[in-house]
């Protein structure tokens, strides 16, 4: 039984069936999953469906129901307080101290985290440098964009060097560059071995992840990397597959594939055509039929499923068997 | 045991300076008591003085004039008006203009003359109490007085001769028993609407749901958040303090320093108070409305102006759970009657319980209902 955060399994997370109940409400039902050392983990569900519930489990502030889970090695059934000191967190509002300056917001965190001086010292500079917040050291953190609000908090919750941190929602409100920039920050940092359990709205981030899972209604209905959840059998209407059709006058197009027999939907995608069509189809015969018409098609090619369609797939099959269950 | 308090100096450090950024803050809640102790201070006074009176004296002799003189003399009557008939008597009455009236009859020197009772009619107006049981007491006194002088001469030697000796305030004067009790209102007051909205503030920041994923212990939150308004707490007191002795020339007849010492725990209870309360509220309006209620109980039952002795039986044990109740004892008595340690220490002990008491269910409650919810 490991007692500190230093053990050398590969698993910066562990839960087996976890189980949450308010009342008669069960808020997380039986959830199970692993986050493995250094992964970008994407957990991603409608609002009120258990998002938030699990990481207070994970972070210890609200007791389990059932089941088990380790963080970073403890137990947080027995290990709460030592989980909290292994840990960062930045909820998405950045709980900053907005009356405070950059450099009093730093201070103020490695203080809780109980840091030695010189350790804050170091940290800090390294924060400092790593961000770039010399500029803004003594400005007032209110004055701050969104961008640089976020990247501060973010650098409160890693003052610590936590080897795990839980971002809740880092993008929302913050403009593309910003939020481009902070993927990169959390790529390199996960290069480390650094562990991010990020929670998103935004399906192009939840790409991005080496590793997504999806809860709905307090159960996870997927678990896997993007590319194994769009090879899940159930995503695929049976008799059927993708194909990206790539081609210089998208509108036009379209509105010849709708025609075509075999083709069961058809969406414009920038400068492509995603459709969803019968397994069977010949592809060569369909790029015929439209350069018949004289559209010039330059490829067709097959689709792999986007996480998008992962998760409406999922929801609604998952939407369905509920309705059976409950009659 | 120090885990227990983990994050203490961490959450000290911010909040004072929380408290330096927040200037208006600081400013209204350290300024705006004195100012409302100079006005009451100045506008109140519960002594009896100058009642308005009117006076109809239908016999209009010298000795009808003397016991006038003595009712004015007395400092308890003002006349405002001599009427000339009972209607117009009645009616300053009716009309507000006089509380009390005075009848003297045509016959009433008369009568003294010839060795017979004399009647005085003294009509009072009973809507507030204390001026008419006052009235009541100064005329029957003065009565009296004046048949024993007649029965037994010029300079009469009474049998028994009451000689009262008033030992602390001798000269009644108001402020001396009002400003230590009102002391305790304005501290509790600052004290327990700014730990308020400290935490509430940080509610709606969403700052305190990250704390909470922090290391930091509840009890540590909470002090380090108590003690900084501590401090504001006892600059206050001082503050108040030297206004009361200074501007309003109360005299401090005990150990200045034991009051300070005293009202530490008594800042405790209020700050724990209002540390319970932003538990409950969300918002700093609500945190508002709730100090609110604190703050009548405090002015009614903790004998800050109406004596809880007189008090009935059910609102008198309702004191007891009051913290001014014990702080006004401990201020009155160091002020007024000099009182020492031996005296007090067990109001300052129950104030130290009270506050511990609150301290624990309000971090229970902030562990219940905030971090669980």
């Amino acid at each position: 039984m490991p007692t500190n955060g230093n053990n050398g399994s590969e698993l910066a997370v562990s839960a087996e069936g976890l189980v949450r109940r308010f009342g008669d409400f069960t808020a997380v039902n039986e959830v199970s999953f692993r986050i493995k050392k250094g992964e970008i983990f994407g957990f991603l569900g409608p609002n009120g469906s258990g998002k938030t519930t699990v990481i207070k489990m994970l972070t210890g502030l609200l007791p389990l129901s059932g089941g088990e889970a380790t963080v970073e090695g403890l137990n947080v059934r027995t290990q709460a307080e030592e989980v909290r000191e292994h840990i960062g967190y930045m909820s998405q509002n950045f709980s900053l101290y907005n009356d405070l300056t950059v450099f009093e917001n730093l201070t103020f965190y490695g203080r809780i985290y109980s840091l030695s001086p010189e350790r804050l010292k170091r940290r800090m500079a390294e924060i400092v440098e790593l961000n770039g917040f010399e500029p803004y050291l003594n400005r007032l953190a209110a004055q701050l964009s969104g961008g640089w609000k976020q990247r501060l908090a973010l650098g409160c919750a890693m003052l610590h060097e936590p080897q795990l941190l839980f971002l809740d929602e880092p993008t929302a409100g913050i403009d593309p560059v910003a939020r481009r920039q902070l993927w990169d920050l959390l790529f390199e940092l996960s290069a480390h071995g650094i562990t991010f359990f990020v929670t998103t709205h935004y399906m192009d981030e939840a790409e991005r992840c080496n590793h997504v899972a999806y809860i709905y209604f307090s159960k996870l209905i997927a678990d896997g990397t993007p590319e194994e959840l769009k090879k899940i059998p159930e995503v695929q209407p049976p008799g059927t597959k993708r194909i990206e059709i790539d081609t210089s006058e998208v509108t036009r197009a379209l509105r010849l594939a709708r025609t075509i027999a075999g083709i069961r939907s058809a969406t414009i995608f920038g400068q492509s055509i995603h459709a969803l069509v019968a397994e069977d189809i010949d592809l060569s015969s369909l790029r015929l039929q439209l350069q018949k018409e004289g559209i010039a098609v330059n490829d067709i090619r097959p689709l792999a499923p986007s996480l998008e369609d992962v998760f409406v797939e999922l929801t609604e099959k998952h939407r369905a068997t509920a309705e059976v269950a409950g009659g | 045991m120090g885990d227990f308090f983990k994050g203490f100096g961490a959450v000290f450090y911010k909040e004072t300076l929380h408290v330096r950024r927040d200037s208006a803050t600081l400013f209204f809640s350290l300024v705006i008591p004195i100012l409302q102790m100079v006005v009451l201070g100045f506008g109140i006074d519960t002594n009896i003085r100058h009642i308005n009176t009117v006076v109809y004296n239908a016999d209009k002799t010298q000795v009808s004039r003397d016991l006038i003189d003595r009712m004015t003399n007395s400092d308890t009557f003002h006349i405002v008006r001599y009427v000339e008939n009972d209607r117009d008597l009645t009616n300053a009455i009716v009309a507000g203009e006089a509380k009390v009236g005075f009848k003297i009859p045509v016959d009433y020197s008369d009568r003294l003359l010839h060795g017979r009772s004399a009647q005085v009619l003294v009509l009072i107006d009973g809507s507030d109490s204390s001026v008419a049981g006052q009235a009541i007491n100064v005329t029957t006194s003065i009565g009296l007085d004046e048949s024993l002088r007649r029965l037994l001469g010029a300079n009469p030697k009474f049998a028994v001769e009451m000689r009262p000796k008033i030992l602390f305030n001798p000269d009644s004067r108001s402020p001396n028993f009002f400003l230590p009790g009102l002391m305790a209102v304005l501290l509790l007051n600052v004290t327990t609407f700014l730990t308020a909205f400290s935490i509430v503030r940080e509610k709606e920041w969403g700052t305190l749901e990250q704390l909470f994923v922090t290391p930091v212990r509840p009890m540590g939150l909470l002090l380090g958040k108590l003690i900084p308004y501590l401090g504001i707490g006892f600059f206050e007191l001082v503050m108040i303090m030297s206004c009361m002795r200074f501007v309003f020339q109360v005299p401090v007849h005990g150990d200045v320093i034991l009051l300070g010492l005293f009202s530490i725990p008594y800042i405790f209870v209020s700050l724990s108070t209002g540390i319970l309360i932003s538990s409950k509220a969300s918002t700093q309006a609500q945190a508002m409305q709730l100090a609110f209620l604190t703050v009548l109980p405090t002015i009614f039952f903790s004998g800050y102006i109406f004596p809880r002795e007189t008090m009935p039986f059910i609102f008198r044990m309702l004191s007891y759970c009051v913290p001014a109740t014990y702080f006004i004892n401990i201020t009155r008595g160091i002020i007024l009657r000099g009182a020492g340690m031996q005296y007090l220490w067990p109001d300052a002990l129950v104030l130290l319980g009270m506050g511990s008491l609150l301290l624990v269910i309000a971090a229970r409650r902030f562990h219940n209902k905030v971090i669980m919810a």
